[in-house]
């Protein structure tokens, strides 16, 4: 039996323009284009086609196309193409479907249904280019008053918590080295630290590459404790303990021994060539004081000198866990939302578990609010932060920052074929093979992650200036700047927004 | 668009209102005729020491309940009708009513008490305006009281007889609303025991500091954003003990590129206070007139989008939208300026007149 | 619209002549504006100068409106008091003598005349100005000159002889701006604030002091004098001084700096679409 049958795609390819240069063979790493030199034959295995477009953007004359194929099975709107495939291939294999990347279902995407106001006479817009127009934010424990003593001079006498301190709201998302080269972390933590922002090491550990680094690096402490060592812990800006992610709420991760190299046998501290299992829960955390416990062992490790964020995946409860989260002294709250990324991930897991980013920053941000906590900790969001749009409504709607994952990985090249779990990313991104992490220069990642950055900070400010605001603390929590388009009644009550025209 | 004034007698000398109509008067340009209003400290000298509560009732019925109420929170000393002149173009939309109350003894040891007097009265304050329907309090402070409706400041002054009281602290405000409908409530001076505010402009951050305020009990029911200007003042000033020109570096702090210059400890504690007190902090065009009862502030937005005026002249300190409106009631004037974007201008009883260096 | 309609109740000019004190003092007629509306008092304005008054004063002004707005000629006009918000808004041609202060928006988009103000002003004075001059005795405030532009041989300039606030110069297409610094503020004695010359992309600021680069706003950079900018301020100066007294030698030998546009199109590569990045 064919695998992939119907292919989903068809590589097409203009005959008069193609060169015969061959590159298109060395370029794609999932075998599509096959030359038989003696026949003078190609052979395009259509079946195997990912449509990551690797050959296509490489052949010297832009002579392939890759299309969707046209063959379809008759078409029925529940048993689709893809649920007949599925059922098949399950049938076949006996196997979990494994895919990457973020939730594919058409659920509601709420940032689609939200609109920003706009000032118009009752209150000046504010031009950006020429105007102050400020982004810094800081993440972390706040104190609920300033204590000065007023003499001569004036004394702070409120001791403030370790707080990291951010040039613009946007960080990049912890991805595992492991789940992707070294090369990519490489260009997030330069860009990172050219912009004045973060990025998460994720549960692989740090790789020493990345040290010089370290003061706009936030470590992550995982179920399968990788790489936690009391340097790593004292290394990086902030520590992060991972309860879930978005993309797979509630199980755990496997990176399978033939993937460990030395290099990564040598950053997660692990015997190289073992698997590498993150179990579901931390086995020291089965209820929220055990969570407390290692949220101070962590802070007494390292001299309450550095923030300890704890993340967790957006599910029903996440605003009562998210205060048991705040109270039990993690100094931030990381959501994930149901749309997060994933290098690999049971596709049930990925598509059917968690619930949306956008509700679940309104509920926790109301939640805190309600106990008169919401200074005790910071509120990061992720899961499909697509844009500065996106980031602007999450900030409105609570969020003190967020963290991007999929888009700083598209940033550096990916173009989302969903295939990361395979190794064989074409872009060095989600591999570990030499010869693909050839492709993914650090110099120009860096370059192009900045970029990103820069951009959207550039049309943050543009957002703030157009709702007449010059710092992003004032538009914080400040649902008023939103309303409503095509949402019921309960929606909007949830995420505390009225409907336009209100 | 609106017009702000104050007038401020640093020896705590009482003047009658006709200045202050005057300079209400003078920025009429300034006004569209949908509010207007003065608040005067002073003017109950006889019941100094009782909070005198300034009620609009639209109805007999939202005063019986109201009076209700009261019984069983506070003794009433002396309650009457506010004397009050017909004016054709404010048609009389409430009753108002004036309550000398004081809190007693054995109130003070119930379960609701709360652990200041002020906090109470303020409690009863919100239940009023929260739940009994067509009941507002306009003010609640002690020896000062608010005049305000739906109308041209003249007018109202008219109205409410203002040139008839004498105060050593008079503020202002005529307004040209933008976002709320004209109600009498909703005009200014907003007040909160003994603070008062007059706003010109659009607080662009309301959504935020109104969640930050209501973390906290406050409860803004206005529809109105400058609401949180006099709530944020009485959270930080008397509640958490910051001094005037300490709340105005939370309201209108520096920007960073600032701060990062700053020598120490300085820059620990603008970035403390920046960190700290970033949902209260006030974003928009605005020029604000704060007044309580030995204090009278004047301050702007960070980047100056609204005009703002100060004068002194012996023991007078003034404060305007306009220089005209000073001139008008006093030509000789021995110092007038404008403060810079975000610093206070501070006018103490028994001090001087100080514009607070923070930008 | 707050204009009372009881000051025109009868219609005829003899009769609102009559109500509203003018009178003459040699070659100037005058005018008491004391307790008038604006409406009032510009409605008489323009009528005294059709009926052929060429110099005007007015009294007791305080804080009236719109004065000399879109009017065009060389007329003279002293004020005596403050003058209100727009002073000589889109005025084409008067000179116009403020004994006292001006409040926001004098000159507001000028386009030939002559402002002089022995006082001082406030914001956004000489917004949008085209042409024309505005000298100014003593201190402005915010956003002043912003936007201001050139056109062919037109060239407004500013001088002001105090300090100025924040975003002078803002977005400047065109014009010059002089700031002397002769006197500083108590509670900020810097010659200009911050934000200077934001957005500049045509024109010049000269001061009279030098500057923090931090200061400048963006797309602004300083630049060497030559000897033109020094002839071009020598006339300014000179011409400030006859207004309001001081030696025009003495205060020409302090260190002056100028700024200037980065370019005239400072934020070309600030946009840009997937086809243009390649994608």
């Amino acid at each position: 039996m064919v695998r992939n049958f119907p292919p989903d795609f068809v590589v097409r390819v203009d005959k008069e323009a193609c060169i015969n240069c061959l590159r298109c063979t060395r370029e794609c790493p999932f075998g599509v284009h096959e030359y038989d030199k003696e026949k003078k034959k190609w052979k395009r295995h259509h079946e195997k086609c990912v449509a990551c477009l690797r050959c296509a953007y490489m052949c010297p004359t832009q002579a392939i196309s890759i299309e969707r194929s046209p063959m379809e099975y008759s078409p029925h709107p529940v048993w689709t193409n893809k649920v007949r495939k599925d059922i098949k291939t399950q049938a076949e294999t006996g196997s979990v479907i494994l895919t990457a990347m973020g939730n594919e279902l058409p659920y509601l995407n709420y940032f689609d249904h939200l609109v920003l106001d706009a000032c118009q006479v009752t209150n000046p817009s504010i031009d950006p280019l020429r105007e102050p127009m400020e982004l810094r934010t800081y993440l972390g424990r706040k104190p609920e008053k300033v204590d000065l003593e007023e003499y001569d001079g004036v004394e702070l006498k409120t001791k403030i918590a370790p707080n990291l301190k951010l040039e613009t709201p946007i960080m990049f998302a912890h991805m595992s080295y492991g789940s992707i080269s070294i090369e990519a972390q490489l260009s997030m933590a330069r860009a990172a630290k050219e912009v004045g922002t973060y990025m998460g090491t994720g549960e692989g550990g740090m790789h020493r590459d990345l040290y010089p680094y370290a003061d706009h690096i936030i470590t992550q402490v995982a179920s399968g404790r990788f790489a936690v060592h009391e340097e790593y812990l004292k290394r990086g800006a902030a520590i992060e303990i991972k309860i879930g992610q978005g993309a797979k709420p509630g199980i755990g991760g496997h990176l399978p021994g033939t993937k460990v190299t030395a290099e990564i046998s040598e950053t997660r501290m692990i015997p190289e060539g073992s698997d590498a299992i993150s179990p579901a829960p931390h086995h020291d955390i089965y209820s929220i004081e055990d969570l407390s416990r290692l949220i101070y062992a962590l802070k007494e490790a390292t001299r309450y000198r550095k923030p300890v964020f704890v993340k967790i995946a957006a599910v029903h409860n996440v605003a009562p866990i998210a205060v048991g989260i705040i109270r039990a002294g993690a100094d931030a709250v990381v959501l994930d939302g149901f749309r997060g990324g994933t290098g690999a991930a049971p596709q049930v897991h990925r598509d059917h578990h968690g619930i949306p980013i956008e509700a679940a920053i309104a509920s926790v941000d109301q939640r805190l609010r309600e106990e008169g906590i919401r200074h005790w900790g910071s509120i990061i969001a992720s899961g499909g932060i697509r844009s500065s749009a996106d980031v602007a409504k999450a900030i409105a709607l609570g969020a003190d920052a967020v963290y991007i994952g999929t888009a700083a990985l598209i940033a550096l090249g990916c173009t989302v074929c969903k295939k990361c779990y395979t190794g064989k990313c074409p872009w060095g991104i989600a591999t570990q093979v030499p010869e693909l992490r050839k492709r993914l220069n650090p110099d120009e990642g860096a370059r192009r992650a900045a970029n990103l950055l820069k951009a959207w900070s550039h049309e943050l400010k543009e957002i703030l200036g157009a709702l007449g605001l010059n710092s992003i603390e004032s538009l914080r929590g400040n649902r008023d700047r939103l309303r409503g388009v095509g949402l019921s009644d309960v929606d909007l009550e949830v995420l505390g927004v009225k409907p336009a025209g209100r | 668009m609106c017009g702000l004034g104050g007038i401020f007698n640093r020896e705590g000398k009482r003047i009658a209102g006709n200045d202050i109509i005057t300079m209400a008067r003078m920025m009429r340009d300034r006004y569209d005729g949908r509010g207007g209003g003065f608040a005067g400290y002073g003017i109950y000298p006889k019941y100094a020491e009782y909070y005198a509560l300034h009620l609009f009732f639209r109805d007999e019925e939202a005063k019986e309940a109201t009076e209700e109420y009261l019984k069983d929170r506070v003794a009433i000393i002396k309650d009457e009708e506010v004397p009050m002149r017909s004016v054709k173009e404010i048609p009389k939309e409430n009753i108002v009513w004036r309550y000398f109350v004081e809190v007693p003894h054995k109130f003070r040891s119930r379960k609701d008490y709360l652990a200041q007097e002020e906090d109470y009265i303020i409690d009863t304050v919100f239940t009023i305006n929260d739940e009994i329907d067509g009941a507002f309090v306009a003010s609640s402070g002690k020896n000062m009281g608010v005049f305000k409706a739906t109308g041209m400041p003249d007018d109202v002054a008219k109205m409410y007889r203002v040139e008839k009281y004498k105060a050593y602290c008079w503020i202002t405000h005529g307004r040209f609303p933008t976002n709320t409908p004209g109600w009498w409530g909703g005009a200014h001076p907003f007040n909160l025991l003994d603070w008062s505010v007059v706003h010109n402009g659009e607080i662009s951050s309301y959504g935020t500091n109104r969640r930050y305020l209501e973390a906290h009990g406050y409860k803004c029911r206005l529809l109105t954003d400058t609401e949180v200007v006099a709530y944020l003042f009485d959270l930080l000033v008397r509640r958490q003990g910051l001094s005037i020109r300490t709340a105005a570096i939370a309201l209108t702090p520096p920007f960073w590129k600032h701060i990062d210059k700053m020598p120490e400890p300085k820059r620990s504690i603008y970035t403390a206070l920046r960190m700290t007190y970033a949902p209260a902090m006030l974003n928009g065009p605005f020029a604000i007139i704060v007044a309580n009862r030995d204090t009278m502030v004047g301050l702007n937005d960070r980047i100056k989008l609204r005009p703002l005026i100060a004068a002194k002249s012996g023991e007078f300190v003034y404060i305007a939208s306009e220089e005209a409106a000073i001139r008008e009631i006093q030509p000789e004037l021995e110092k007038l300026w404008a403060p810079r974007a975000g610093n206070p201008v501070i006018a103490r009883l028994h001090d001087d007149v100080r514009e607070e260096v923070i930008h | 619209m707050k204009f009372s309609e009881s000051n025109l109740r009868g219609d005829s000019m003899a009769a609102t002549l009559e109500k509203a004190r003018v009178s003459r003092e040699g070659e100037f007629v005058v005018i008491d504006a004391k307790g008038m509306h604006y409406r009032e008092l510009n409605e008489l304005i323009v009528r005294v100068i059709e009926e052929g008054a060429k110099k005007l004063k007015l009294i007791n002004v305080n804080g009236q409106r719109f004065i000399a707005d879109g009017l065009r000629g060389d007329y003279y006009i002293e004020i005596y008091g403050v003058a209100g918000d727009d002073l000589a808004a889109f005025a084409n041609g008067p000179t116009i003598v403020v004994y006292g202060d001006v409040q926001d928006g004098a000159g507001n988009t000028m386009n030939a005349g002559k402002i002089i103000v022995h006082g001082n002003g406030t914001d956004i004075i000489g917004h949008s100005m085209r042409g024309g001059k505005i000298f100014v005795r003593g201190h402005v405030g915010y956003r002043v000159g912003i936007h201001m532009k050139e056109y062919r041989e037109q060239v407004p300039v500013l001088v002001i002889g105090g300090t100025a606030g924040d975003f002078l110069g803002e977005y400047m297409a065109g014009g010059r701006i002089i700031i002397l610094g002769l006197e500083r503020l108590e509670t900020y004695p810097e010659i200009v604030g911050d934000w200077l010359a934001t957005g500049i992309h045509g024109g010049a600021i000269y001061l009279r002091d030098t500057i923090e680069e931090d200061k400048l706003g963006y797309g602004a950079k300083f630049e060497e004098l030559t000897d033109e900018d020094y002839a071009f301020l020598r006339r300014e100066i000179e011409e400030f001084c006859s207004y309001f007294g001081g030696n025009a030698e003495e205060i020409m030998k302090a260190k002056f700096t100028k700024v200037v546009p980065l370019s005239h199109r400072p934020f070309a590569a600030m946009y840009s679409d997937s086809k243009e990045a390649g994608h």
